[in-house]
């Protein structure tokens, strides 16, 4: 089997769906730093350059105005146990545009893996640009994920993102998303991920509303079990007038697992205003035994609170 | 009628507080037996002690659920022999759909859930299939709605015993209607009935009834004759000491044996 088929095999084993013979649907399939595999539409352009060994540049411009109507599907992996993949991605969303992408990133036989993603993402006036981000990581927890995007949001412009991580082991991840938002812009930026074994999970989002009227929503969920840790560093900061924002942490721990939550959030105007919240605890009780009177036993209960939480 | 459950003087205390004691009395396949009394007077606990919430494991008496012993039985042990419980607040589940948590029951005893099983249980608790079973029992739903779901859930497990806490708390009118449905489906398919409340309006659903005061059973028996009673002497009752309370309801025990 040639390498673009077990991408595309690992690929529909962790979720995925199979669009990559749809002409009406634009993907990149990328394996380290060999494109395996990538198609277009109207007003979407992507370029891709391989830099030194197991780096990759990937550049997507999204023309003024297109509205990209299938999402767009990007598949990024390493297939043998060991390697190294590096992306340094470039994203610029025309005025007007609107494009969704769809990231799964798999690692489906780590040992000793690392995926570094750098990415810079500028969407210009009365944009849309929606990212949601999956991961698998395999079963050994040898994968090291350094994830790092900076995100520039012009006027009336929206920027949804979503990081999740729902099966097997997580291994190590570092997740640092940073987000300056002009006037009535929104950004909604979400992180759920479980973590299991000793897995290392850091997350830190971050926002500065810093136009008037800007929105922010940072909401980062967490649930660990065995020796598994957790961090959420988030970071919301206001600066002009009616910017309204609110910061997340929740995370769920059990056996060994350790966690810690750092919400912060800064006010720099008198008519701006920031609420958070920050949770860190067991499964709620009343929750687990109310699915036990429907008769699942505590460890069910307890995966379909869970699953819940990180889909919610 | 089968009895399908049998109380024995069951008693619990919490820390050092007797929550109820001496606790006697059964529950027929296809019957209501309603538990009323007012706020704080231990229904709710007697409730949680039958479905074996953890906190609540009585310390005396015995629960016999189909002639078995099922005191050593855990909630979810219970729950797979055909207990269940509709709570008084259900909770959030933040991201489970309603399609989810209807099937929950269904599945947890290897049964197959269909999509018409599930429009059903809905349409009995007056409410829309469409609008509904791909929301989440999460914040965007009211109390009474999740309370709607809570009877449906119970519905489609088709128990042999349920336990309804408090089914009217919470709930509109209409609702209210909905509530009266689903007891009655409940008994066409023979299950058993423990309802807890504290309002006599209920009593009219109900068979036989225990009037509970104080953690102790006052009187049983004839809904309407408890109603009655319970209108005329606990409802306005200012006795608030628990001394006080046990000889007004020695009092009352011993004129209640007086005019039998």
């Amino acid at each position: 089997m040639d390498d673009y088929k077990m991408m595309v095999n690992a690929y529909k084993e962790a979720g995925g769906e199979d669009v990559f013979s749809d002409s009406e649907v634009a993907h990149v399939v990328l394996e380290r730093d060999n494109v395996l595999g990538s198609h277009e539409v109207e007003g979407l352009e992507v370029n891709i350059k391989k830099r030194e060994k197991g780096r990759v540049q990937v550049e997507i411009e999204v023309a003024a105005a297109a509205v990209i109507k299938n999402p767009v599907h990007m598949c990024f992996g390493v297939l043998p146990e060991k390697g190294l993949q590096i992306i340094d991605m470039e994203v610029n969303i025309g005025r007007g545009a609107e494009i969704e992408v769809l990231a799964d990133c798999i690692f489906p036989n780590a040992s000793e893996v690392k995926h570094i993603m750098e990415a810079e993402i500028n969407l210009a006036e009365n944009s849309k640009y929606t990212y949601r981000e999956n991961h698998y990581h395999g079963e050994e927890g040898g994968v090291e994920v350094q994830a790092e995007a900076e995100i520039m949001a012009a006027p009336n412009s929206y920027f949804y993102s979503v990081f999740s991580l729902l099966q097997g082991r997580a291994g190590k991840i570092s997740f640092d998303y940073q987000a300056d938002l002009d006037a009535h812009s929104t950004l909604e930026m979400l992180a759920r991920i479980r973590g299991n074994n000793e897995d290392e999970i850091t997350i830190r989002e971050a926002g500065v509303l810093r136009g008037k009227g800007a929105r922010g929503i940072l909401d980062s969920k967490i649930a660990l079990q065995d020796k598994a840790s957790g961090e959420i560093l988030n970071e919301l900061t206001a600066c002009a007038s009616n910017a309204q924002g609110h910061v997340d942490c929740t995370e769920v721990i059990k056996d060994e697992a350790t966690a810690r939550a750092v919400p912060i959030v800064n006010v720099e105007h008198p008519e701006a205003k920031i609420t958070h919240e920050a949770a860190i605890g067991s499964v709620d009780d009343t929750k687990l035994q109310s699915l036990m009177s429907r008769g699942l036993n505590e460890e069910e209960a307890t995966e379909v609170i869970v699953q819940g939480m990180l889909k919610g | 009628m089968k009895n399908i459950l049998e109380i024995e003087n069951l008693g619990l205390n919490l820390g050092s507080n007797k929550v109820f004691s001496d606790v006697s009395f059964t529950i027929s396949s296809g019957e209501v037996t309603a538990v009323i009394g007012p706020n704080g007077c231990g229904k709710t606990s007697l409730a949680y002690s039958i479905m074996g919430l953890k906190e609540y494991k009585p310390e005396q008496g015995s629960i016999f659920y189909k002639d078995e012993n099922i005191n050593k039985y855990s909630i979810d042990e219970r729950a797979r022999k055909g207990i269940t419980l509709a709570w008084q607040e259900p909770p959030r589940l933040e991201g489970v759909s309603v399609r989810k948590f209807l099937a929950l029951g269904l599945e947890s005893q290897k049964k197959e859930v269909t999509e018409e099983q599930l429009e059903s249980v809905l349409k009995e608790v007056g409410m829309s299939p469409h609008l509904y079973l791909d929301r989440n029992i999460d914040d965007t739903l009211s109390g009474g709605e999740r309370k709607r779901i809570e009877l449906a859930s119970i519905l489609i497990m088709e128990p042999e015993l349920v336990i309804l806490d408090e089914p009217d708390s919470g709930v509109d009118i209409v609702a209210l209607n909905n509530i009266g449905t689903v007891i009655n489906k409940l008994k066409e398919k023979n299950t058993g009935i423990l309802m807890i409340t504290h309002s006599e309006e209920m009593l009219k659903y109900a068979d036989k009834a225990v009037l509970l005061c104080h953690g102790e059973i006052l009187k049983k028996g004839d809904p309407q004759e408890i109603s009655v009673f319970y209108q005329k002497e606990c409802r306005d009752c200012e006795v608030d000491d628990y001394k006080s309370h046990r000889e007004k309801r020695q009092q009352m025990q011993a004129e209640v044996k007086n005019i039998g």
